[in-house]
C-alpha cells in the first residue's frame, strides 16, 4: 500500500504531495523535510530504497526534482520504482517535455488526475487513457 | 452529481466519494453507486468499483451484500474495471482466503491472458504487458495457493509461463520476477518452479545493480525460511553485502542473517549486528535491532560471559528507548535460572562482577534502564562475591545515588538494592548516612523507602528473616483477605468513619448528580466522570478511614503509602487489574523485592504497633474486598430497581390497554374490562394485544426471577390449575391487589393459549410447559387430507424453540410420524427429547420440539423440513414445510445497569450510526423506545432527557448496545457490538419497525 507520494526539489521545497493516510498538517512538513534529507544524503551508488521508521521510501531523481513514494513493507519496491518512472513519462507526454515549473504551476491538473485509492496501477491505467486529464 | 447525466460530473462525484467520504454517510449513497456498476461507460463503472473498494476499506460490513456484483466487475469486458476489482479481491482474500478458492480459475485465466499479451497495446509499459496488473494477480494467487495443494496445482502452469516471459532485461520485469518468486515460495511447493525461482534469486543477488541486489536479498530473506540451503549457495555474496558501503543493503543482510541464526553462528551474527548498531543513530532502527539481538542472545547464547557481555552492550546502546520487555526478560532469566544450579551461580556471579567493573569506571554515563538492571542484580546476588564485602557494594550504590544524573525511579531501585544488602553488611556507616540523607528527601517515594530502611535497620534480626538471600523466586504468602485488618476497620467504623464505598457506587452517585449535564455521547461522559469520580471520593473514603485514628497514624500512613510505582495503581478500573499489569511490567524486573518490602514493612509494624500503619496496597486490597462484599448489596439494589421498572412499565401498559378498551366502548369496571379483553377483542386487536402480553409476560418473568417468593409460588400454583379455572379465577378475583397482580401476569399466556387451543386444538398438558415463555401464534404451515402441521415459536431465554404440532385429521392411526429439518448454514438445530412418537392416534395431535441456535447473524432465513409418516399399514407419505426465521427471533433483552452499559460501550469496536425519521405517533422518545422494546425485544436501561440507552443480546451471547437520541422528529440510533455484523442487521430491523409503525 502506498502511504504518500511526494515531489520535492533539491532545495527541499515540496512541489506536490499526496497522502493516502491521514497525517497532521504539521507533521507533514516535518516528515517531508526528513524524507528529503535522507534522500539527499544518498549517492548514486546506493540503492533507491530507504527504510524509514516503519515504512519504506522509494525515490527517483529527475534533474533537480525528487519523486519519493512512501510504502508499507508489503509493497514490491521495484514495481513502485518503475511506477515513478511511468508517472514521469506520462507527465512528459502531457506537457511535452515536463519541467519543474510545469509541476508547480499546474497543480490543479495533477490533483485532478489523482485517483482516490492508494494503488499506483490505477493511476497508470488512467494516465494511459486520454480523456480524464482534461478536467 | 451522482444522478447527473453528464459524464464528467458523475466522474467527479465518484472520485470525491472515494476520496473524502465519511463512513456514516455510506448507506445514503450506496444504492446510487451500486447503480453505477451497470453504467454503460467503463470509466464510470471503474470509478464505482473503486468507490466501493474505498467503502470496503472503511466499513467492510456495509458493502457485504454486493459481493456478487464484484464478481461481475471481475468479469467485466473492460480491463480497467477488472483491474479495479482486483483491489477489492486482494483485500478480501487477504482477510479470508478460503472463501474465494473458487475464483482461482478466473484469476489464472486473467493472468494467462495478460501474460500472453491479449490486452490492448495501451496497457504495455516498455513492451511489457500491464506489469502492475500482473503483480497484483500474482499476489492474489500467492494468497490463494498458500498451503493448499489443489489450488496451487491450478497455477503452476501460469507461473511457469510468467517466469519464462519475464526474461527481458528491464526493471519492471524484475519486479514481476520478484513477485513470481514470492508467489512460488508461498504456494504449495513444486520442485521445478522452486528451482527456477532459486535461479532468479541468484541472478538478482549477483547483479551489479544495487537495486536488484536489494531485491535479491529481500527475496532471499523470505525464501530462506522455507529453504535454508539456498543461503549456502550465496554465502560469499552475503558476506560481501555485509561490508557494503550502503547501510540499507547492510540492514537487509542483517535481517537475512537474523533468520538463519543458530547456536553455531550466533556469536558472529550478533557481533555484526552490534557493529551496525553502534553506527546507526536512528531511534527506530535501534529499537528494532536491539530487540532482535536480545532475542538471539537469549535463544542461542553459547556461554555466560558472552551472554552477559552482549546484554551489557544491548543495554548500554539500547538504553532507554528499547522495549521494556528486554530488561524484564533478562532479569527473569537470571532469577529463575536454568536447570543447572552451579551454572546459574556462575552466570549470576559473572553478571555481578561485570557490573562492578562497569561501575568502577569513572565518567561513564549509563542509561537508566541499565542502572536499574545493575542495581537489582547487585542487590540480589552480591553475596556470591568472595572478595568484596556487601559494604563496598553499598558504597558504590551510594555513590550512584548521590549522582544527579540518575532519575528518581532509578534511585528507588538503588535504595531497594541497598535495603537488600544491609542485613549482610556488618558495618553500616553508609547505610546510616543514606538514611539520614533520604529521610528528608523531597521526593516522597524516596523518603518512604528511607523510612522503611530505617525501621528495618533498627531491628537487624527481623531484617535478616525478611530479606533472605537468594529467595527472589519464591512466592510469598500474602494474606489476601486481610483478616488482620478487620479490627482496624471495626475500630474505624465505631469511631464514626464512613463505611467504604466501592468505586462504582461512588461513580453512580456522582452520575446521578451529574445527570443534568450528561449530554455527551456515553463513551465520553463515562470516561470523564469515571475519572473524577475516582479521584475525589477515593480521597474522601481514605480520609474517613483514617479519621478515627490519631494524627500520628495519618502521618505515618502517608509515609508508608508511597511505595514505588504507586501512581500507576490509581486508575479508573480500580486496583487489582492494575496490580496485575504492574507485576507484568515492573515486578518482572524487580520480582519480589517490592513485595517483600511491603511485607516486611507490614510485619515490622504489626510487631511494633498493631496494624497502625497500612501499606497502600494492602488498604487497596481491602477496599476491593469490601467492594466485592458491597457488590452483593448493590446487586440486590439494582434488582429492586428493575422490579420497580418492570412495575412501572406494566402499569403504563395497563393504562394503555384500558384506553384501547375504552375506545372499543366496553367500559364498565376494571375487572369486566380485563375479562372482555379475552373474549371480545377482534383478531386484529389481538395482534396488538399480543405485544402487550409479551411485555407483561416479560415483566412477569422479571418479577419471578428477582423476587422468588410469592409471585413464583402463586404462578406455579396457578399453572397447575386447569385452564378454565384459571380463566375464571382471573376474571373473578380482580378486586384484591394480589389477584390483580396475578392477572397481570397470567392472562397473556392464557389468551394466547386459548387462541392456540382454538386454532389447532392442542393438547393442554403440552401448553402448560410452554406457557412460561413467550411464544408466537400457531400458524398452519402445510396440510393435506390426512394431517395438518402448524408451528409456533417459543422464545426461550437461551434459545429459540420451534414447535411443530402435527394433527391427524383422518380417522386412521398414523404410524411412525417423523419430522426432519434440512440443515441450514446459519443455524444449529437440535432435537428436543421426546419429540418423535411412533404412533399418532386418530384425530389427535403430536408435537415436535426443536431448539434452534444461531451461528451467524442474518436478516431472514428459511428453515425447512418435511414430515414423513405411515398411514396405518398402507403407504408412506411426505409433506414438506418451511418456516421463516428472522433475526428478531434470536434477540433477547440484555439486562444491565447504566454503568455496565458505559463500560461495555467503550469496549466495543463495531459501531453503526443512522438517523431514522419517526412517524407522528411516536415522536416522543419514550414511546419510540417502547416500540423498540416491544417489537425488537430490546431492554430499556435508562432514559435521560432526550437520550435513551438500550441493550439486547443475540443468542447465545453476543451483546449489542444502542444509544438513541431524539432531535425534533429524527431519532439518531447508534449501535455498538462486539460482533461486526450485528449492528447492521439490528439497524435494519429498527428502521423497519420505526418506519413501519
Amino acid at each position: 500500500m502506498i502511504k504518500f507520494f511526494l515531489m520535492v526539489n533539491k532545495q527541499g521545497q515540496t512541489r506536490l504531495s499526496k497522502y493516502y493516510e491521514h497525517v497532521d498538517i504539521n507533521k507533514r512538513t516535518l516528515l517531508e523535510t526528513e524524507v528529503i534529507k535522507s534522500c539527499l544524503s544518498r549517492s548514486n551508488e546506493q540503492c533507491s530504497f530507504i527504510e524509514y521508521k516503519d515504512f519504506k521510501l522509494i525515490y527517483r531523481q529527475y534533474a533537480a526534482l525528487f519523486i519519493v513514494v512512501g510504502v508499507n513493507d508489503t509493497e514490491n519496491e521495484m514495481a513502485i520504482y518503475e511506477f515513478i518512472h511511468n508517472f514521469v513519462e506520462v507527465l512528459d507526454e502531457y506537457f511535452s517535455r515536463v519541467s519543474e515549473l510545469d509541476v508547480s504551476f499546474f497543480n490543479t491538473v495533477f490533483h485532478g488526475t489523482w485517483q482516490a485509492h492508494s494503488s499506483p496501477y490505477q493511476v497508470l491505467v488512467l494516465a494511459l487513457e486520454d480523456d480524464p486529464t482534461s478536467v | 452529481d451522482l444522478q447527473s447525466t453528464n459524464l464528467v460530473e458523475v466522474c467527479m462525484a465518484l472520485t470525491v466519494v472515494s476520496q473524502i467520504f465519511p463512513r456514516e454517510m455510506i448507506p445514503a449513497v450506496l444504492p446510487l453507486i451500486e447503480d453505477k456498476l451497470q453504467h454503460s461507460k467503463e470509466i464510470i463503472r471503474r470509478k464505482a468499483v473503486l468507490a466501493l473498494y474505498k467503502f470496503h476499506l472503511i466499513a467492510p460490513n456495509q458493502v457485504q451484500h454486493i459481493h456478487i456484483k464484484f464478481r461481475k466487475a471481475l468479469c467485466d469486458r473492460d480491463v480497467g474495471v477488472m483491474a479495479a476489482s482486483l483491489h477489492i479481491y486482494l483485500r478480501m482474500i487477504k482477510e479470508n482466503s478460503s472463501g474465494y478458492k473458487d475464483l482461482t480459475g478466473s484469476f489464472v485465466t486473467i493472468l494467462k491472458q495478460v501474460v500472453g499479451g491479449k490486452l490492448p497495446v495501451d496497457f504495455n509499459y516498455h513492451s511489457v504487458p500491464a506489469p502492475w496488473l500482473q503483480i497484483q494477480l500474482l499476489r492474489i494467487l500467492g494468497l490463494l495457493g498458500k498451503d493448499d495443494q489443489r489450488t496451487s496445482e491450478l497455477m503452476y502452469d501460469v507461473l511457469d509461463e510468467s517466469l519464462r516471459r519475464a526474461e527481458l532485461n528491464h526493471n519492471v520485469t524484475y519486479a514481476i520476477l520478484f513477485e513470481c518468486v514470492h508467489t512460488v515460495y508461498s504456494i504449495y511447493p513444486k520442485s521445478e518452479l522452486l528451482e527456477k525461482a532459486a535461479k532468479c534469486i541468484g541472478k538478482f543477488v549477483l547483479s551489479p545493480k544495487i537495486n536488484l541486489k536489494y531485491l535479491g536479498l529481500k527475496a532471499l530473506t523470505y525464501v530462506i525460511q522455507q529453504d535454508p540451503t539456498l543461503a549456502l549457495q550465496h554465502q560469499m555474496t552475503i558476506i560481501e553485502c555485509l561490508d557494503h558501503p550502503d547501510p540499507i543493503i547492510k540492514r537487509e543482510t542483517l535481517e537475512l542473517l537474523y533468520r538463519i541464526t543458530n547456536a553455531q553462528n550466533v556469536t558472529v551474527i550478533v557481533q555484526k549486528m552490534l557493529e551496525y548498531l553502534h553506527q546507526s543513530k536512528e531511534e527506530y532502527v535501534i529499537v528494532n535491532l536491539v530487540g532482535k539481538i536480545a532475542e538471539l542472545a537469549e535463544k542461542y547464547a553459547p556461554d555466560n560471559a558472552w551472554f552477559i557481555q552482549t546484554m551489557n552492550a544491548v543495554f548500554s546502546v539500547g538504553g532507554d528507548v528499547m522495549h521494556p520487555d528486554i530488561p524484564n526478560n533478562f532479569l527473569r532469566l537470571l532469577a529463575e535460572g536454568f536447570d543447572d544450579e552451579t551454572e546459574d551461580q556462575q552466570l549470576r556471579l559473572y553478571a555481578v562482577q561485570s557490573y562492578l567493573t562497569l561501575l568502577d569506571m569513572e565518567n561513564v554515563f549509563y542509561p537508566q534502564r541499565f542502572l536499574q538492571v545493575m542495581s537489582w542484580v547487585l542487590g540480589e546476588y552480591s553475596y556470591l562475591l568472595d572478595k568484596e564485602t556487601p559494604a563496598e557494594v553499598i558504597a558504590k550504590l551510594y555513590k550512584l545515588l548521590m549522582n544527579d544524573s540518575v532519575s528518581s525511579e532509578t534511585k528507588t531501585w538503588l535504595i531497594a538494592a541497598v535495603t537488600k544488602l544491609t542485613p549482610q553488611a556488618h558495618s553500616s556507616d553508609t547505610v546510616e548516612r543514606l538514611i539520614h540523607e533520604f529521610t528528608i528527601s523531597l521526593d516522597t517515594c524516596m523518603r518512604q523507602h528511607a523510612f522503611e530502611l530505617k525501621h528495618l535497620h533498627e531491628n537487624v534480626e527481623l531484617m535478616k528473616s525478611l530479606l533472605p538471600v537468594d529467595r527472589s523466586c519464591e512466592d510469598l504468602a500474602v494474606d489476601a483477605s486481610l483478616s488482620f485488618l478487620d479490627g482496624f476497620v471495626a475500630e474505624g467504623l465505631s469511631q464514626g468513619a464512613a463505611p467504604y464505598k466501592p468505586h462504582h457506587q461512588r461513580q453512580e452517585e456522582k452520575l446521578s448528580q451529574e445527570k443534568v449535564l450528561n449530554f455527551e455521547p456515553y463513551g465520553l461522559s463515562f470516561s470523564s466522570s469515571g475519572f473524577t469520580g475516582r479521584q475525589s471520593p477515593a480521597g474522601i473514603s481514605l480520609g474517613s478511614d483514617i479519621s478515627g485514628n490519631s494524627a500520628e497514624t495519618g502521618l505515618k500512613e502517608t509515609n508508608s503509602l508511597k511505595l514505588e510505582g504507586i501512581k500507576k495503581l490509581w486508575g479508573k478500573e480500580g486496583y487489582l487489574p492494575k496490580k496485575e499489569s504492574k507485576t507484568g511490567d515492573e515486578s518482572g524486573a524487580l520480582p519480589i523485592p517490592q513485595e517483600s518490602i511491603m511485607e516486611n514493612v507490614d510485619q515490622a509494624i504489626t510487631k511494633k504497633d498493631q496494624s497502625q500503619v497500612l501499606t497502600q496496597s494492602k488498604e487497596e486490597k481491602e477496599k476491593q474486598l469490601l467492594a466485592s462484599s458491597l457488590f452483593v448489596g448493590l446487586g440486590s439494589e439494582s434488582t429492586v430497581n428493575l422490579l420497580g421498572k418492570a412495575d412501572t412499565v406494566s402499569h403504563k401498559f395497563r393504562r394503555k390497554s384500558k384506553v384501547k378498551e375504552a375506545k372499543s366502548g366496553e367500559t364498565t369496571s376494571t375487572h369486566n374490562m380485563t375479562c372482555s379483553s379475552f373474549s371480545s377483542l377482534s383478531n386484529v386487536a389481538y395482534e396488538d394485544d399480543y405485544y402487550l402480553n409479551t411485555l407483561h409476560d416479560r415483566g412477569d418473568k422479571e418479577l419471578k426471577t428477582f423476587s422468588l417468593n410469592s409471585e413464583l409460588l402463586d404462578s406455579e400454583s396457578l399453572t397447575e390449575l386447569p385452564l378454565v379455572e384459571k380463566f375464571s379465577n382471573c376474571s373473578l378475583s380482580t378486586p384484591s391487589l394480589f389477584a390483580d397482580n396475578s392477572m397481570e401476569i397470567f392472562h397473556p399466556p392464557q389468551s394466547t393459549a386459548a387462541s392456540v387451543a382454538k386454532e389447532s386444538s392442542l393438547a393442554s398438558p403440552f401448553l402448560e410447559e410452554t406457557t412460561e415463555y413467550i411464544h408466537s401464534n400457531a400458524m398452519e404451515i402445510c396440510n393435506n387430507e390426512t394431517i395438518s402441521v402448524s408451528s409456533y415459536k417459543i422464545w426461550k431465554d437461551d434459545c429459540l424453540l420451534m414447535v411443530w404440532s402435527v394433527t391427524n385429521k383422518s380417522g386412521l392411526e398414523l404410524k411412525s410420524a417423523n419430522l426432519e429439518i434440512f440443515p441450514v448454514e446459519n443455524f444449529k438445530v437440535t432435537e428436543q427429547p421426546g419429540c418423535c412418537l411412533p404412533v399418532t392416534e386418530a384425530e389427535s395431535t403430536r408435537s415436535f420440539q426443536y431448539s434452534v441456535q444461531i451461528e451467524k447473524p442474518f436478516t431472514e432465513e428459511i428453515l425447512s423440513g418435511f414430515i414423513s409418516y405411515h398411514m396405518m399399514d398402507t403407504h408412506s407419505a411426505q409433506l414438506e414445510f418451511s418456516v421463516n426465521l428472522s433475526l428478531l427471533d434470536f434477540i433477547r433483552p440484555l439486562k444491565i445497569s447504566s454503568e455496565d452499559f458505559g463500560k461495555l460501550w467503550l469496549s466495543f469496536a463495531n459501531d453503526v450510526k443512522q438517523n431514522v425519521k419517526m412517524s407522528e405517533s411516536q415522536a416522543a422518545l419514550p414511546s419510540a423506545l417502547k416500540t423498540l422494546q416491544q417489537k425488537l425485544r430490546l431492554h430499556i436501561i435508562e432514559i435521560i432527557g432526550n437520550e435513551g440507552l438500550l441493550a439486547c443480546q443475540l443468542l447465545p451471547s453476543i451483546p449489542c448496545l444502542l444509544h438513541c437520541r431524539v432531535y425534533a422528529d429524527v431519532l439518531a440510533l447508534w449501535f455498538r457490538s462486539s460482533c461486526s455484523t450485528l449492528p447492521d442487521y439490528l439497524l435494519y430491523q429498527c428502521q423497519k419497525v420505526m418506519e413501519g409503525s
